[in-house]
């Protein structure tokens, strides 16, 4: 992968301090994120998967700096996002976005339509009243809702139509990266398949750099450039697209890709393999590499020792011994 | 078409609506089908189409009223369900037929033990003692492969992961002497992907091993096309296409079905496209539909006639009939 980055993040952890209910005062750490290293190139869309619980909100989170990092670093194109310089953040909440699954909870539901979506332009002080209200109209008609409707409520909406308000606000402050947290996951397949196009449409025409998290896996290798994919808040492969769909190596990959179904029926004749298990608890996870007690090719060394993310072909990285040929 | 296997289920015509303060809804529209031994079908559609309430239907947990049964009848091992008393629908349902659910957690009594539940239907279905019961229940869970099952029959609830409780669920469901029907509505959704695969593949070995009918709801035409021996689509309360499993993905008929494979990412047709075909618009509201086509406002193949009468039948072979009068002009790709 080559390009201009605009996203570096370095060895970042996010821990959250979990009390335990009834027990007294007893806390437990929960690793989240556990040292995540990535770059996101401008212009890509780099697809971010794996089961609830593996970190990947928490990840999308912590780079728009909605929760504070434990430790590691996120660099918005060179500057340090979590500096405490006003200037650099005001950069930042003008060029990054999220989108998130709920288009329901994330809407003020008091709010009219057009609050909504000119909110981020009041809160920065763009324009008059009058620009502002012109370009909700044209941010309307971008994400396909009539202008005319600008006086309804959330609620007036259906689900998809919600979340093309949620994707109007984000597009306000004319962004250059957007996070999208399961942004079609709540959607029928047909309003889903809508709301694709949408945000393939709006990368074309704008440019846009996305970060497109989601756990259903057509969705992500449909609309991704990259994949990379989590357990239990590490990155455990990362690679193109391509490569990653036709060639993935680390046997959690491969644990997805065969459970997930074949929307062909033919397809069933062919078993496959199913890894057996629960997701373990990320506050206890596993010794070793995490996917140890799911693993079929598990060794000793699996249960000793995390395996470093090492490249094992060009820009296609895996953590795990096994394929490392180190299990020693 | 395979051999006429035993009818098991049949649904004849159907209509039931619920009185709501904003109006009428008709959540099932004239709907009829069958579910024959030891056969999976599949009703899928969007959310709202009428699936839920189509199978709750059958073993009356419709909430009524609101709700109300305008006509039809639902004819199980020969007798009409709609006209059995509470205490018969109740009995039926601990033995002839059971229901899993997307989220268990809802079916399930967090004050008692898991164990203890699945006990209890043996009690009291089938006159065991606890000891008996209890040892049967330990039966069931290796049977659906609950790991370490002495132990799990005394966990609770919420000791149990999302998976282990669509298990323990699973487990109660087979309870019965005579398992004939397990109506299982979206029973993986709320699962990660690896667990719904352990899940899909057990409920697979079970219907072949003890020879039970699954009518599954899914909104998902992949665990359609893991699962299903026949299909049936819906569309704002309608029937609009029904085949086997093969003819719904290789040679949809209707424009909602097509549509609706159309709208997959994971469509091979889409290997490297940029945009997929997206049916245009949403669900029309279930209180103001007329007598036309319910897809009418969103179907590019839709005329005249379609805005003012709902079609009729057209069989295509044994096993694929679709409701739609432009039909001849649907084709893939
Ligand atoms: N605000 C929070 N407080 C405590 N734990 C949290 C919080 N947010 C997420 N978690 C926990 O962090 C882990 C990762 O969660 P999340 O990032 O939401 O995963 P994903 O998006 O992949 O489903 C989970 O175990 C989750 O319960
Ligand atoms: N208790 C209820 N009161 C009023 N309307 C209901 C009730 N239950 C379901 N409906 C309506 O019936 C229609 C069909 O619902 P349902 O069968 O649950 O859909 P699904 O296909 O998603 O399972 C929907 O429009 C829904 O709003
Ligand atoms: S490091 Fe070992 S346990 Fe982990 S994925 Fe590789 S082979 Fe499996
Ligand atoms: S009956 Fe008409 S509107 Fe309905 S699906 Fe067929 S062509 Fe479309
Ligand atoms: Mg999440
Ligand atoms: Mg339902």
């Amino acid at each position: 992968m080559s390009g201009t980055k605009i996203i570096e993040v370095k060895d970042l952890k996010k821990y959250f301090t979990i009390k335990r209910e009834g027990a007294d005062d007893t806390k437990s750490i929960l690793k989240a994120v556990d040292g995540v290293s990535l770059d996101v190139y401008e212009g890509e869309i780099l697809g971010v998967v794996g089961e609830s619980g593996c970190g990947k909100s928490t990840l999308g989170k912590t780079i728009m700096r909605l929760h504070d990092k434990t430790s590691g670093e996120v660099l918005y194109r060179g500057k340090d996002l979590f500096a405490k310089d006003p200037n650099a953040m005001k950069e930042m909440t003008l060029n990054m976005q999220m989108i998130f699954q709920d288009p329901y909870s994330s809407l003020n539901p008091r709010k009219k339509v057009s609050q909504i979506i000119g909110q981020p332009l009041d809160i920065h002080k763009i324009g008059t009243s009058e620009e502002r209200l012109e370009r909700v109209a044209e941010l309307m008609d971008e994400v396909g809702l009539n202008p005319k409707f600008r006086t309804r409520y959330p609620h007036q909406f259906s689900g998809g139509q919600r979340q093309r308000i949620g994707i109007a606000r984000a597009l306000a402050l004319n962004p250059e990266f957007i996070v999208c947290d399961e942004a079609v996951s709540a959607l029928d397949v047909s309003v889903q398949a809508q709301i694709l196009n949408l945000l393939l449409d709006l990368q074309k025409k704008y440019g846009f750099t996305y970060l497109f998290i989601a756990h259903d896996l057509s969705v992500v290798e449909f609309i991704a450039t990259r994949i990379l994919v989590m357990y239990l808040g590490r990155i455990v492969e990362i690679a193109d697209k391509k490569e990653l769909v036709g060639n993935h190596v680390h046997p959690y990959t491969q644990a997805l890709f065969n459970a997930f179904p074949a929307t062909d029926p033919r397809a069933r004749e062919t078993k496959k393999r199913i890894v057996m298990g629960d997701v373990p608890s990320p506050i206890n996870p596993p010794t070793g590499c995490h996917f140890h007690p799911r693993c079929p090719y598990a060794v000793e060394k699996c249960r000793r020792e995390y395996p470093p993310l090492k490249e094992v072909s060009p820009g296609h990285f895996a953590a795990c011994w096994v394929v490392q040929n180190d299990t020693k | 078409m395979e051999e006429k296997k035993d009818l098991l289920l049949s649904i004849e015509n159907l209509n039931f609506s619920f009185d709501t303060q904003r109006g009428v809804v008709n959540a099932v529209r004239d709907l009829s089908l069958t579910i024959r031994k030891g056969e999976t079908l599949s009703l899928v559609g969007e959310s709202g189409c009428g699936k839920s309430v189509t199978a709750h239907s059958i073993n009356q947990l419709n909430p009524m009223p609101p709700g109300r049964v305008d006509s039809g009848s639902i004819i199980f091992r020969g007798q009409d369900l709609l006209k059995l008393k509470k205490g018969e629908i109740e009995k039926l349902r601990g033995t002839q037929i059971s229901m899993i659910f997307q989220e268990p957690m809802t079916a399930l009594n967090p004050v008692f033990t898991v164990g203890s539940q699945i006990a209890d239907v043996f009690m009291t279905h089938q006159g065991m003692s606890k000891a008996e019961a209890i040892e049967r229940t330990i039966d069931l869970f290796k049977l659906v492969k609950i790991p370490a099952p002495e132990r799990r029959v005394h966990s609770y609830p919420h000791q149990l992961s999302g998976g282990m409780r669509q298990r323990a669920m699973i487990a109660m469901a087979l309870a019965s002497p005579e398992p004939g029907l397990m109506i299982a509505d979206e029973p993986t959704t709320a699962l990660d992907v690896t667990i719904q695969a352990q899940i899909l593949d057990l409920l697979n070995d079970l219907k072949k091993e003890i020879g039970m009918s699954i009518l599954l709801i899914t909104h998902d035409m992949g665990v359609v096309a893991e699962m299903a021996d026949r299909v049936v689509v819906m569309y704002a309360g309608r029937k609009v296409e029904e085949s086997d499993v093969f003819s719904i993905f290789e040679d949809p008929r209707h424009p909602y079905t097509l549509g609706l494979l159309n709208s997959l990412p994971s469509n091979p047709k889409y290997k490297g496209a940029e945009r997929l075909e997206a049916i245009a618009g949403t669900v029309p509201d279930m209180r103001s539909i007329g007598a036309g086509c319910p897809f009418e406002n969103r179907c590019t193949y839709a005329t005249e006639i379609c805005g003012k009468e709902f079609p009729g039948e057209t069989v295509l072979d044994e096993s694929h009939s679709v409701w739609c009068h432009n039909y001849q002009n649907v084709q893939e790709g």
